[in-house]
């Protein structure tokens, strides 16, 4: 293992300028999947901010009385995807309705009958703020005697949820093309490391190496490769993400950087890609050495 | 030892081998003569299985080579001892590094492997160089350090393609007496040459090739048995 070790370091120090430029390359094809990250990243913290808002409104019957209301509430919040229930009284709702719809405001004055129905407000759990738990949720609302009518933004819900998923889709497809390049790229510079080493590995299995043997430093190199451009996108996005910060106009608008699990997830990502590179680079090169 | 039956080599070019068929019993020296291409280096590949025959049997130290699997092959290697025309060395690398080289790759312990370099190193009359790099050699000194480093292993057979190819006079004496001190303990050598004057200094068995084919075997002691392999 030692020695395995010595040779895959040897490669930095007999190919410094190559090692160099593969770090780098795998670095910043890391760095453009990182940036899509953390452009994901803050664009799912900013949907979850308007998720939040994803809820299911009951509208009640006139005259229910409260203990009704009480008991289906406590029904209510017991639906698995429910996480809380709020009452709205028809008052509550007026004073509302005066505070929110300015344009409105004089109509609601002159008001002597309350229009307003008593409403419940039926907040989600994460992960059931989506269309189709909201359309669940809403039927089984429907069911219930002295509900009148059940809305929940069907529309834009549905959009706030293709929105999510587009999102996702371009940030894995991108993210997948540029995985594909740095393994394309790792694979390449392995390569051109088998080929000057091809005395060396040529002399190493003439004197009774095995191929395990031979192909081991290359698989630590291109791990190690992987590794070290990791760390770099890593340092690279971090200071992408202070200098974006650091503009005054978005100082305010709280955007995320990647959480340690996330860093290290990424790093693990460039090791499995320089690993990736080096098996199939090493798996096709050594069968002619 | 070496046991090549009706061995036949076909490149799309043409043959390489026909028909070839050859005992070479432990300890034994014995050189393979003949003008260039006319299949003394085909013969050596196949012996550490570089090259596989198209048909017939080769068997070397235990392996039959027709059937070798990869991880055998590694095996096999570490039985023989290889020299080439060129050295092989990694120019990096002093004499010492170089044979070292050798042992480390073939996962020898690390303790040993001093002792074991400084050895052989002794034994090519190199000792005093050992600190020196291939490019601060002479030629001969260059192929003392090669077949120091097949010898590391301590091999049954030593293989040596034009050995003294590349060297002057006096440099190939020098390897050349090396090589025959090398058989005289017990290592059976094959050495591929094409300087006759080398074959002529000794009484060693020859086998002459001639386009593919053994045109010519000195030796014709064919009562070897089987358990000899």
């Amino acid at each position: 293992m030692r020695l395995v070790l010595r040779e895959a370091l040897n490669v930095f120090r007999r190919a410094p300028a190559l090692s160099i430029l593969s770090i780098t390359t795998i670095a910043f094809s890391l760095y453009v999947v990182g940036l899509f990250g953390l452009v994901a990243l803050n664009l799912r913290e900013a949907l979850r901010g308007v998720e939040q808002r994803v809820e299911v409104v009951a509208y009640l019957l006139r005259g229910t009385p409260p203990e009704s209301i009480a008991q289906a509430s406590e029904d209510i919040a017991a639906f698995p995807e429910v996480q809380r229930v709020t009452f709205v009284s028809e008052d509550e709702a007026l004073t509302r309705a005066r505070a929110e719809l300015v344009e409105f405001r004089d109509a609601y004055r002159d008001l002597t009958v309350n229009p307003l129905p008593a409403s419940l407000e039926i907040q989600l759990k994460d992960g059931s703020r989506d269309a189709v738990h909201a359309q669940l949720v809403a039927e089984r609302l429907r069911g219930i005697g002295f509900i009148d009518d059940v809305r929940y933004g069907r529309e834009w819900v549905e959009k706030l949820d293709r929105l999510r998923n587009i999102g996702g889709l371009v940030g894995m497809s991108i993210g997948l093309a540029f995985a594909a390049v740095a393994v394309v790229i790792i694979g390449v510079t392995i390569r051109i490391t088998v080929l000057q080493r091809a005395r060396e590995i040529a002399i190493m299995r003439l004197v009774g190496a095995t191929r395990g043997f031979i192909r081991g430093p290359f698989l630590l190199e291109g791990a190690l490769k992987g590794l070290l451009g990791g760390i770099l996108a890593v340092i690279m996005c971090y200071v992408s993400y202070l200098l974006f910060r650091n503009q005054s106009e978005l100082a305010t608008s709280g955007i995320v950087f990647f959480k340690t699990p996330q860093m290290l997830l990424g790093i693990l990502f460039g090791i499995a890609i320089g690993l990736g590179g080096s098996l199939v680079s090493v798996g096709r090169q050594l069968k002619n050495v | 030892m070496i046991r090549f039956t009706h061995v036949d080599k076909h490149y799309s070019k043409g043959a390489a081998l026909k028909d070839v068929s050859l005992h070479i019993a432990k300890g034994e020296f014995v050189f393979l003569t003949g003008h260039s291409g006319a299949g003394k280096s085909t013969m050596l590949k196949m012996m550490f299985a570089e090259l596989m025959p198209t048909s017939g049997d080769v068997r070397v130290s235990g392996f039959n080579v027709n059937e070798i699997r990869p991880r055998e092959i590694a095996k096999l290697r570490r039985r023989l001892g290889i020299v080439f025309q060129d050295f092989r060395l990694l120019e990096d690398r002093t004499a010492e590094e170089n044979v070292a080289f050798a042992l480390e790759v073939t996962g020898a312990h690390r303790d040993v492997i001093p002792s074991k370099v400084m050895r052989v190193l002794t034994q090519v009359g190199l000792a005093a160089k050992s600190h020196a790099y291939p490019t601060e050699l002479s030629g001969g000194e260059q192929q003392r350090v090669a077949i120091a480093r097949a010898l590391v292993n301590d091999p049954a057979i030593l293989l040596a393609d034009e050995p003294t190819g590349n060297l002057d006079e006096r440099a190939t004496r020098g390897v050349f007496q090396l090589i025959r001190e090398i058989n005289a303990g017990g290592t059976c050598v094959v050495m591929a040459t094409h300087d006759l004057d080398l074959v002529k200094q000794a009484t060693y068995r020859t086998v002459e090739m001639r386009d593919g084919m053994v045109v010519f075997d000195s030796g014709t002691d064919e009562s070897t048995t089987e358990e000899e392999l």
